[in-house]
């Protein structure tokens, strides 16, 4: 069987228990609520975009540990990129917690970085939501959409 | 070839279940999942079946299988047999009046469904109302959602307390003449309350409302006597009894079910068919169009003679002392805080760690062979009640053992020790 440890790395343990960038901007230029109705995990996401650039992001909400930890390195993770950088680093990431899981972690994208830890996820189907759950979630805030659901 | 019913056989009285020899009568239970022994604590969600019971539906497939009522030929006659007997079966271990009261459904759903459309849309109107509770499954709010929007009828809800109990005064008070229907469960799915159903039911009746009980969580609990209750209709599932899935049970009362149209149109449920001009059929086949499950109501009649064989009160007696061994157990996890702690509490065990998330719980238990259920239960208003996203719940059959309850304790330490 897969191991737990395969799921739950030292990374994102680390995430969860001190979540990053979780607050609120006051001045963010989009905004968006996810929900992932299965769980009950709820989160808002707030950007900040000047000239075509996320400046600031972060997040606020109810999670579990893989949504907690994927919001808060994925707020790490597209500081400084513009949309479409964003959008492709989504795809990447949606490609490697939904690989097969026999080839779990193998063909990871070189830009993922750490996004890789979550090479586990895929061994785990129903936590796939909850890992992209904070990744639609900013997509949503980026394009305008204040609502998504993983449904 | 004979009967292929046997006929029901009913518990000694008296002595204690024996749980050791009544766990190896599931095939299922005997596995190890992920290297460990499966400690199966999922029941209240769907629950394992006995050898008998595989054996009933293998049986029909294999020795006599054939479409019911409308075959003259041998098979047919055997499967119509059978599919009737366990429409006795089902009569008798509800104390229903009569068979033609007991009406085969999908499940515990559709039966509530049947009772919203086919009575609901003739006997509500605009300005009634129907009561439910605030603990109710979804199965037993969006019906009556649906019903009341399109009748421009009022819902209405019966809070409970932070035991998770419905506050009776106030279930009362809610009642009206208005008020055409009532419907609540016997047991909630998410916190394991036990409803006074006899007391509420003669509250609601005390104001002309007609009553309609969800049992699917009581009925493979509970000893049940449908006109003790004394509401007018009483829905359970198949597959919560040890029974197959896809296959429950509506029962009502005659009165109400003659007065009520057919729901859905087909075959079985006529008499007659031109095109100028049905004839339906009497009871309780006007409301069973189409073929049905036919092997599945013939495992659910052995599930239910399984049932027997044990003794509910065994059952009962049995189901609540594990449930009490697992709640001093429970109790004693640090972080851990029950959710649904009502006095009068079946089969299940509902619960939240401190700052660990329901979905993390379930993952670790798996991984240590111990299934149980996270999320909302299809009970979102109750979560929404108590603050909380979601719960885990560990959930009882009654082949569960303290052993199970303290394999629990056990894998919710290494919940802990990976969160903590
Ligand atoms: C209290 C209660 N009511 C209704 C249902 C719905 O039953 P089914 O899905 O079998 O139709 C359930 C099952 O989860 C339940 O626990």
């Amino acid at each position: 069987m897969s191991d737990l440890r395969e799921l739950y790395q030292e990374v994102i343990l680390d995430h969860t228990k001190k979540p990053r960038n979780k607050r609120v901007i006051a001045d963010a230029t989009g905004q968006s609520h996810g929900v992932n109705p299965l769980c009950g995990d709820k989160a808002t996401v707030y950007v900040k975009v000047e000239d075509g650039r996320v400046v600031d992001v972060s997040f606020d909400g109810q999670g579990c540990s893989i949504s907690t930890a994927s919001a808060s390195m994925m707020t790490e993770a597209v500081r400084g990129k513009t949309a479409a950088e964003v959008e492709t680093l989504f795809e990447r990431f949606h490609a490697l917690v939904t690989a097969p899981s026999d080839q779990a972690g193998q063909n990871a994208a070189p830009e993922l970085g750490k996004l890789a830890v979550f090479s586990g996820v895929c061994e785990f189907p129903v936590r796939v939501k909850c890992a992209s759950l904070p990744w639609h979630t900013l997509k949503a805030a980026l394009t305008g959409d204040d609502a998504v659901s993983t449904e | 070839m004979s009967a292929p019913v046997p006929a029901p056989s009913v518990a000694p009285a008296g002595l204690a279940l024996d749980v050791a020899a009544l766990r190896a009568e599931f095939p299922v239970l005997r596995q190890r999942v992920h290297g460990k022994p499966l400690v199966f604590l999922d029941s209240a969600a769907s629950a394992q079946k006995p050898q008998v019971v595989i054996d009933a539906e293998r049986r029909c497939y294999e020795e006599y299988y054939a479409n019911i009522h409308r075959g003259v030929h041998k098979l047919s006659q055997l499967s119509t047999e059978a599919y009737e007997g366990a429409r006795e079966d089902v009569r008798r271990f509800i104390g229903a009046a009569s068979t033609k009261e007991v009406i085969f459904t999908r499940g515990t759903t559709e039966s509530i469904n049947l009772v919203a459309q086919a009575w609901g849309r003739k006997n509500v109107g605009p300005g009634d109302e129907v009561l439910i509770t605030a603990l109710e499954h979804h199965s037993n709010i969006v019906p009556w959602q649906m019903l009341c929007e399109e009748r421009h009828a009022k819902l209405k809800v019966a809070p409970i307390d932070d035991r998770g109990v419905v506050i009776l005064e106030e279930f009362e008070k809610q009642l009206s003449v208005r008020t055409k229907m009532c419907a609540f469960s016997h047991v909630s799915n998410a916190l394991g309350t036990v409803n006074p159903v006899k007391q509420m039911t003669a509250m609601a009746k005390k104001r002309g409302a007609v009553v309609l009980v969800d049992g699917a969580q009581a009925m493979p609990r509970i000893p049940l006597d449908v006109q003790d209750v004394g509401c007018d209709f009483y829905a359970f599932s198949g597959h919560k009894a040890y029974g197959p899935s896809g296959i429950g049970v509506l029962w009502g009362r005659r009165e109400l079910l003659q007065a009520m149209p057919p729901w859905q149109g087909g075959g079985d449920m006529i008499l007659s068919v031109s095109f100028g001009k049905t004839l339906y059929n009497e009871l309780p086949y006007k409301f069973e169009a189409g073929t049905p499950n036919i092997a599945g109501g013939i495992a659910l009649g052995a599930a239910i003679r399984w049932l027997e064989s044990k003794g509910m009160e065994r059952i009962l007696a049995h189901e609540d002392a594990v449930l009490r061994y697992g709640t001093q157990q429970l109790l004693k996890v640090p972080g851990l805080t029950l959710v649904g702690t009502s006095p009068e509490k079946a089969g299940v065990l509902s619960f939240v760690l401190a700052g660990i998330h329901p979905h993390d719980i379930g993952q670790v238990l798996d991984a240590e062979g111990v299934a149980i259920r996270t999320g909302h239960h299809c009970a979102q208003p109750v979560m929404d009640r108590f603050g909380i996203p979601a719960t885990a719940r560990a959930s009882l059959g009654v082949y569960n053992t303290n052993e199970d309850l303290d394999a629990l304790v056990r894998a919710l330490g290494k919940v802990r020790e990976m969160f903590g």
